[in-house]
């Protein structure tokens, strides 16, 4: 098969603390011990992001929207735009949103099930909110995997490229539960130094 | 009135995690939905719960929602006469 | 790139067991959807949801350890193994799982581990036999769908020799109690694009079939074309425009090489809410498809959520199949701005290309093209 080459030319990654863009610290809290939400808000509040939808997120779409920011800082995007696909995946799926459904629901005598939970109960709910952000009307997709499974998000990548629905993809791993987090997005374009390998992929996840 | 006007605000603000808003940007006459607030259909049912689970109100067609949720006054009056809690 | 074909098929729902069950019951107009007293705190809906024990007793047949399984897990297990033959299954086979919640009834349970998904697909690969991790599609009620595309891509790329797709969902209190609270669930039959809708009713389902690059039988499909993209307008409630359901089928025609008029049936994701039919009535008549016959099946078996996508393309291919097109059950007179051709009664006539649509929450769509193989091609 003739494979195109294209590449990755930013990514990011959001862990322990701190907040990476292309290798480099951009952000971080001295504590490892900061509590994820209160993470990406001093972020939200340092970069002056103005975007009040950003308070009513779950923590897992906050976790994916600090990352798009970051991510696609200083690069333009036409609005809307058509050529832009978005991939991610996780382990943990929304179970963070799950536990807070179920908790409402469990006690008959205080059943107030919220629509502003329930609907950050889907994976993909947390790509949407990236989606609207930018206005990305271009392919979508969100898988789970219990590890980041860089062959498939290669193939998949790669075959949009090829049958040429894209040009630019923000792809993923976007997880959180129970505290634990971690976030590695990166952008796939046709100019960039880093070519889009599987090998890349896993270099970068680690 | 006044203390039920400024409670609903202080909820408001609270359960849509209006996070930005003080309470003295709210107007009582001022729009919730479309260009005031800024509120949109999830929040109108997260209104929905609010009524019932804080005043005893059960709102079901979202038509009734509609106009009860104009403003914080006319949320307000509409509580004041049908609170069952 | 390679063609792709869905060779085999079987499915599970409140309808029947097995593809023959589900279109006789089609046919005749029957509906598994019934009325439920009360599911956790929510009373008095109507959904379509297994008769209790029908799922122990056709996993008995299998003779496994019924301890071993949650109800999901049975329910997949009963509907993949007619298809999946000893031998099929080599070190190039994917196994492509769509589900919205997977397990979630275990977390109600309080049992967070019993919850994942991945566990959950775990569970399926190692009971085959699958040589392969999992690919697992987890995006809204468009999932089912969208695992078909996916298997196909990664098909296409090399990845995977052939692929099983298996999608699946159940209803439980969970899912019951947020619809509820989205005001959007009926007390009655739903009523897909009619003037008098009342609301959606949420059901319940395994669908499953076999992909490859060869044509492996005269009943075989070619996936023609598919594409899935966003609305990136709203987390909840559909554009106003289609925009993503319209570009979803503009790109799935363009991979196809066919245009609209092409198209000889329509199977809409018609979910009987206002603000779903609205817009799908907007996104076909802006796609050219606004005369051809259109029909939901949600009135014959509820929004069988991660499963719906699947379960209605398999309907659409028995549909093709008989050269029959389906009736949009309850649906009496048009409910939307758009004048759709919306199937009342089955017309007979050569049918050979079908659309399959699917849309969800966080504004995702996807759609997918599929051509009737000719006997001469086999």
């Amino acid at each position: 098969m003739n494979t195109s080459t294209v590449y990755i030319s930013h990514w990011c990654s959001i862990e322990a603390g701190e907040i990476k863009r292309n290798g480099e610290i951009l952000f971080s809290k001295e504590s490892e011990e900061i509590e994820l939400n209160d993470l990406l808000k001093a972020y939200y509040r340092e970069k002056n992001i103005s975007y009040p939808k950003f308070f009513k997120m779950d923590t897992l779409s906050k976790l994916a929207f600090i990352g798009s920011e970051v991510l696609l800082e200083n690069i333009e995007l036409e609005k809307p735009n058509l050529d832009v696909g978005l991939v991610l995946s996780n382990s943990n799926s929304s179970l963070e949103s799950d536990k807070n459904h179920c908790e409402s629901i469990s006690d008959k005598d205080n059943f107030y099930p919220s629509p502003a939970v329930f609907v950050y109960t889907l994976a993909n709910i947390c790509l949407a909110e990236i989606s609207i952000r930018h206005t990305l009307q271009g392919e979508n997709a969100f898988f789970i995997s219990e590890k980041f499974d860089a062959e498939t998000m290669w193939n998949y990548t790669q075959y949009m490229f090829e049958t040429n629905r894209v040009n630019r993809v923000i792809c993923g791993w976007v997880d959180y539960l129970d505290g634990g987090y971690k976030l590695v997005f990166y952008l796939v374009e046709k100019q960039g130094n880093k070519q889009h390998t599987i090998e890349e992929l896993q270099n970068i996840f680690n | 009135m006044e203390d039920l006007k400024k409670e609903l605000k202080v909820k408001i603000i609270e359960v849509l995690n209006l996070e930005d808003i003080e309470l003295s940007e709210i107007g009582d006459q001022d729009a919730l939905f479309g260009d005031g607030l800024g509120l949109d259909s999830i929040d109108a049912l997260e209104l929905i719960v609010l009524m019932d689970k804080d005043y005893g109100i059960k709102l079901s067609d979202p038509k009734e929602g509609r106009e009860i949720f104009q403003s914080i006054e006319t949320m307000a009056a509409y509580i004041a006469a049908h609170r069952t809690k | 790139m390679k063609k792709v074909y869905i060779n085999k098929a079987n499915c599970f729902s409140p309808l029947g067991f097995g593809i023959n069950d589900t279109w006789n019951a089609i046919s005749k107009g029957d509906s598994g959807i019934r009325k439920i007293e009360k599911l956790g705190e929510i009373e008095d809906f109507c959904a379509g949801i297994f008769k209790e024990n029908i799922i122990e007793e056709t996993f008995a047949h299998l003779n496994l350890d019924s301890n071993t399984y949650t109800r999901l897990e049975k329910l997949a297990l009963i509907t993949l193994n007619p298809i999946v033959e000893k031998g099929l299954i080599s070190s190039r086979t994917a196994l492509v799982i769509a589900t919205t919640k997977g397990n979630i009834q275990e977390l109600e349970k309080g049992n967070l581990n019993g919850a994942s998904i991945s566990l959950l697909a775990s569970k399926i690969t190692t009971h085959f036999g699958f040589k392969n991790q999992p690919i697992i599609i987890c995006n809204a009620c468009v999932s089912g769908l969208m695992a078909v595309a996916t298997a196909k891509r990664l098909i296409q790329m090399n990845q995977f020799e052939d692929a099983f797709v298996l999608a699946l969902d159940e209803i439980t209190p969970f899912v019951v109690s947020g619809f509820s609270s989205f005001q959007a669930m009926s007390k009655e039959v739903c009523k897909p694009f009619d003037k008098s809708r009342t609301g959606i009713n949420l059901g319940e389902a395994a669908a499953a079939v076999y992909v490859s690059k060869e044509i492996k039988n005269k009943d075989s499909f070619e996936i023609l074309g598919e594409a899935s993209i966003a609305d990136a307008n709203h987390i909840s409630g559909p554009s106003r425009t289609g925009e993503g359901l319209y570009l979803s089928i503009q790109s799935a025609l363009r991979e196809a090489e066919i245009s609209s008029q092409n198209i000889d049936v329509v199977s809409a994701h018609g979910t009987a809410t206002l603000y779903n039919d609205e817009m799908e009535a907007i996104a076909f008549d802006r796609s050219g498809l606004a005369e051809k016959p259109v029909h939901s099946l949600k009135a014959y078996f509820g929004h069988t959520l991660g499963a719906a996508g699947l379960l209605e393309l398999i309907v659409l291919m028995e549909s093709l199949k008989n050269n029959k097109t389906i009736i949009s059950k309850g649906f009496e007179e048009l409910g939307v701005s758009i004048p759709l051709n919306i199937t009342t009664s089955i017309i007979e006539q050569d049918l050979k290309i079908g659309l399959k649509t699917a849309s969800g929450f966080g504004g995702s769509n996807t759609a997918l093209l599929i051509k009737k193989v000719l006997e001469n091609e086999y």
